[in-house]
């Protein structure tokens, strides 16, 4: 596979070189996929610009202009920041236990001035940061106490977000961590071991640890069609408008099951339902497929990263935006039960662009890198 | 330590690969499951999607009038304006029932009934807020109609009768679908404002009156409210199909007159094609009462009216026939060769039939009679002795050819056919032999005979004629219709019984005899008074003094009974008139007939009608 691994001498970037080495290719497809976005936000407010696609577009723009900045910054700076984002984010976390906003019977936000921020979306970046700073140091994952270090740093978070209550945050949090771990070079034994106590552990966590409204959703998932009017409404509503989409779909803005409001958060969590309504199999197969192309680039910048670091950024940031989509477009498919994720760049929701797009930064950040020889330990450049 | 920076990277491109893999995987499995949800089981959701979508709303068609011989109408739809109130359109209810109680009279009850619906929270359907309004009002309302948030103006249309209790029993009216019928298949029958034909014409004819249901179909959001009408999809309703009767609409309304206050009923017949233009049966009821809903109160008061105002006396009701019957008798004897008309007997007022006496109405008898006489002075002796020559089967024979004992349901879907006894009959019913004294009773239209007033208009009708005239209350397009068959009796025998009617009415010393004739131009005409005795008279009270009529209870009072025809030559109406327990057939039967007449001979004078039959 080293045909991939094109080893070049280590240069010293200056501010043109870093702008030459930046990923256009990748800059279209989030662009592409954020039009995207604001066609089906148009369209979700029954065609109008207001208030949805006009804000969608600002929001993403500004997103890019981040991106852009987070990406030239030197990665010795990000590595340098990584364990103190890593604090400050476990930190906001502890703050919503204590000072957050509830709503719908969960406490997920901070109001900050005339921010409100939702710290568990902050945490997937940082906890991407932080672990890919660990195991840059410490590549070696062949015993048990290797792990100890890394299982905390994923436990914590987890933890936290699981409390507010929030099962879909918590467990793409844990997701991500595990698969930054594998990447890493976990040994298979222990990967064997783990999925063995995993088998034995879940059980006894849905037994014990979810609470009486996730019980109810994966209830509800499990047989949509027993209660029509009841949970199972969004999953069934949602099948409805896909299913009679068809191949080609109903047509930009006539789709009757969103524009009617039988479809419940149509202009966020499910959204893709309106594309499936409204342009059908293709339009969603072909949004399916742009997402996908998104995916391919973040691991090919991730391979062809010389440092760890930037590796472990680059496919960190990558499984959290696959994972997003899998278990977004699983639920409103009703593959998967309905936990609170959106479809990124797509959904309406500013945290979730602006925190999308900087995970974008940071592969960005590792492209630009790609040749950069990082040191380990604890030496720190700044 | 060694450097993490290039040692791992196989293996990291290797897991990176497998990641890839996972990813793509994934991907596939939900390009798989969209696959299924669009292209195989698209058509399921597309059907799903179309229930959400659309509601469809039936449109009740207009329903069918009920007209007259000349079109006027006998059941008729006014136009029912309400106020609707859209409970999520409400803002401020007190405000909005304040500005309505302004407009029009809004009764605190009505008022609080509104309030208990409005604070029913989570229902969608509408309020009814006034019902029946005045025109005036309703526009009143419909002007100030955008400072009234939530009112929804609505017009409907509801069943009228304008002729009200005169031709309740024959029209019928609408009601309520039953819940037996709601489940056929027809949605229409499940709409909550349709209404069904329950009596009468009404419901006989309520397919033909029905007519279609349109259909239109809205776009509903998730909440049920209609966001749009889809125009092209909308099927207007077929309305119902207007329904001409025979009948005349003055002349029923005359019979009414005539026959109101008395428990009774009366048939006019028009004779050339057996149209009924009158179908009377009082006391009667408000039809208007049962469409908007009956109170209980009142139903309870028609339920237990001794009149029995509910039911249908002209085609259900049975009364012998009396004296009415004589001519049927007559006839029959005479071509049995039984009777020579100018046979004499005496008649001493009674006669005795074994060790039993049978008496003549008159208690000093009529002296010596003919057949003619016997009929114009309705001596029962002669036609005791008729009856005794002839035997009841022979009666019986002739009775049948007349009409007796024949269901003319007059496509009412109720009726009567009587009874008409013979021997077989009393043998299967009753179980005994026939005894003849029962014969003699028969011969003067007691005993078992029974018959319905349209069935006595019949027969009237078929002696006028000497054809089978047969009633029916629907115009039919094929008027007139084939001739009827000939009653199969001598001509001779017809002019025995038509003479004998005659003296009835034209000659001072018939029974039903008043100066002047008919249509005030001392018109001839022919009738036969009845007066049907519904109690026994025992020897004991014979001997003392018969208690007269008026001093009995009504329930055992005599029916009072007339038949007729006019005019005498070319006749062209019959009549029958039944009162019950009314008193004598000539005092009070016979002067209703007469008015019934001769109004139908101001309504139809004689030259037109036949100017009208002799047009090309």
């Amino acid at each position: 596979m080293n045909f991939l691994r094109v080893t070049r001498p280590e240069v010293t970037l200056s501010f043109l070189g870093k702008i030459a080495r930046i990923n256009w290719v990748l800059v279209i497809l989030l662009t592409a996929l954020a039009l995207v976005g604001s066609i089906m936000l148009y369209s979700a407010s029954g065609g109008h610009f207001e208030p949805y696609s006009s804000r969608h577009g600002t929001r993403f723009l500004i997103a890019l202009g981040l991106m852009l900045v987070l990406a030239l910054v030197d990665i010795r700076i990000w590595m340098t920041l990584a364990y103190p984002v890593y604090l400050f984010s476990v930190l906001l976390l502890v703050g919503v236990e204590w000072f957050g906003e509830t709503a719908m019977g969960a406490t997920r936000w901070l109001d900050i001035g005339p921010i409100r921020l939702q710290p568990s979306e902050i945490m997937k970046l940082a906890l991407v940061l932080g672990l890919a700073r660990y195991l840059h140091a410490h590549g070696e994952l062949t015993k048990l106490r290797h792990l100890i270090v890394p299982i905390l740093m994923i436990g914590i978070p987890f933890a936290l977000i699981l409390r507010q209550p929030d099962l879909g945050t918590g467990v793409l949090v844990a997701g991500l961590g595990l698969g930054m771990v594998y990447l890493a070079g976990l040994s298979w034994w222990i990967i064997l071991v783990g999925a063995g106590f995993a088998g034995i552990g879940l059980p006894l966590f849905l037994m014990f640890g979810l609470q009486e409204y996730q019980w109810r959703r994966i209830r509800t998932f499990l047989n949509p069609e027993d209660d029509p009017l009841g949970s199972g409404y969004h999953i069934l509503q949602s099948k409805i408008a896909l299913g009679s989409g068809g191949a080609d779909g109903k047509g930009f803005l006539k789709g009757s099951q969103s524009h009617l409001n039988f479809l419940p958060e149509k202009q966020t969590d499910f959204i893709f339902t309106m594309i499936g309504e409204e342009f059908g199999f293709f339009g969603s197969v072909l949004v399916l497929g742009l997402y996908l192309m998104v995916l391919g680039v973040g691991m090919y910048v991730a391979i062809r990263c010389r440092s760890s670091f930037g590796r472990m950024m680059a496919g960190g940031v990558t499984i959290t935006f696959g994972l997003y989509v899998i278990v977004n477009v699983g639920m409103v498919t009703g593959l998967l039960p309905v936990v609170g994720v959106p479809l990124p760049l797509i959904s309406y929701g500013g945290t979730v662009v602006l925190m999308v797009m900087a995970g974008f930064g940071l592969v960005m950040n590792a492209h630009i890198h790609r040749d950069s020889v990082l040191p380990t330990g604890k030496t720190l450049i700044l | 330590m060694r450097g993490r920076n290039d040692d791992t990277g196989a293996q990291f491109t290797r897991r990176a690969l497998v990641f890839g893999g996972l990813g793509a995987l994934s991907f596939g499995g939900l390009a798989a499951r969209l696959y299924q949800l669009q292209i195989l089981e698209s058509g399921k959701y597309r059907g799903l999607s179309e229930e959400n979508q659309f509601n469809y709303r039936l449109l009740v068609p207009s329903r069918g009038r009920i007209l007259d011989r000349h079109g006027r109408i006998f059941a008729g739809n006014v136009e029912n304006y309400r106020l609707l109130l859209m409970p999520e359109q409400v803002k401020d209810l007190d405000a909005l029932l304040s500005r309505l109680r302004k407009m029009f009279d809004l009764s605190p009850a009505r008022e609080a009934d509104i309030r208990k619906k409005f604070s029913q929270r989570g229902r969608l359907s509408p309020i009814p807020i006034a019902n029946n309004m005045d025109w005036e009002t309703f526009a009143k309302v419909n002007l100030w109609l955008p400072d009234l948030p939530g009112i929804q103006p609505d017009v409907s249309e509801v069943r009228e009768y304008p002729n009200g209790e005169d031709s309740a029993h024959l029209i019928g009216y609408v009601g309520r679908v039953p819940p037996e019928q709601s489940n056929e298949n027809e949605p229409l029958l499940r709409h909550p404002g349709f209404r069904i034909g329950r009596v009468g014409v009404e419901k006989q004819y309520d397919l033909d009156l029905r007519g279609k249901a349109g259909a239109l179909k809205f776009e509903v959001n998730a909440l049920g409210r209609v966001v749009r009408e889809l125009p092209d999809i909308r099927t207007a309703a077929d309305a119902g199909d207007d329904l001409q009767l025979t009948l005349d609409k003055e002349l029923q309304a005359a019979a009414w007159h005539a026959l109101d206050g008395t428990s009774g009923a009366a048939c006019l017949l028009e004779l050339e094609t057996g149209a009924v233009r009158a179908l009377v049966s009082t006391p009667s009821y408000d039809p208007n009462k049962f469409v908007r809903g009956i109170s209980s109160v009142d139903y309870q008061k028609l339920l237990s009216d001794e009149y029995k105002p509910l039911y249908n006396k002209v085609i259900s009701g049975t009364y012998p026939p009396a004296s009415c019957f004589k001519m049927v008798v007559a006839m029959a004897a005479y071509d049995a060769g039984l009777i020579n008309p100018r046979e004499r007997m005496r008649c001493t007022g009674e006669i005795t039939l074994g060790d039993r006496k049978f008496h003549c109405w008159r208690r000093r008898g009529h002296g010596l009679v003919d057949l003619n006489t016997a009929i114009g002075t309705s001596c029962d002796i002669y036609f005791y002795e008729l009856a005794k020559r002839l035997g009841i089967d022979r009666i019986h024979d002739a009775a049948k050819q007349f009409g007796f004992g024949e269901l003319f349901d007059l496509s009412l879907g109720v009726g009567s056919r009587g009874i008409v006894p013979n021997q077989a009959w009393k043998r299967a019913r009753i179980g005994e032999p026939w005894a003849q004294g029962e014969t003699l009773i028969a011969g003067i239209g007691q005993g078992y005979l029974s018959a319905t007033p349209v069935q006595l208009a019949v027969m009237t009708a078929r002696i006028a004629t000497g054809v089978q005239v047969r009633p029916h209350i629907v115009s039919l397009h094929t008027e007139p219709a084939q001739p009827f068959a000939p009653v199969s009796f001598s001509q001779t025998a017809f002019q025995i019984a038509r003479q004998g009617m005659s003296s009835v009415v034209n000659k001072s010393w018939g029974t039903a005899y008043k100066p002047g004739g008919l249509d005030g131009k001392e018109m001839q005409w022919a009738g036969k008074t009845g007066t049907g005795q519904v109690r026994k008279i025992s020897q004991a009270e014979r001997d003392d003094r018969v208690i007269e009529n008026h001093e009995l209870p009504w329930k055992l009072r005599d029916h009072a009974l007339f038949v007729g025809y006019a005019p005498l030559e070319a006749p062209k109406f019959a009549i029958a008139v039944v009162v019950e327990h009314g008193g004598g057939g000539s005092t009070v039967a016979a002067p209703i007939a007469r008015t019934i007449l001769n109004a139908a001979l101001a309504e139809e004078p004689l030259q037109s009608a036949r100017s009208v039959v002799e047009q090309p």
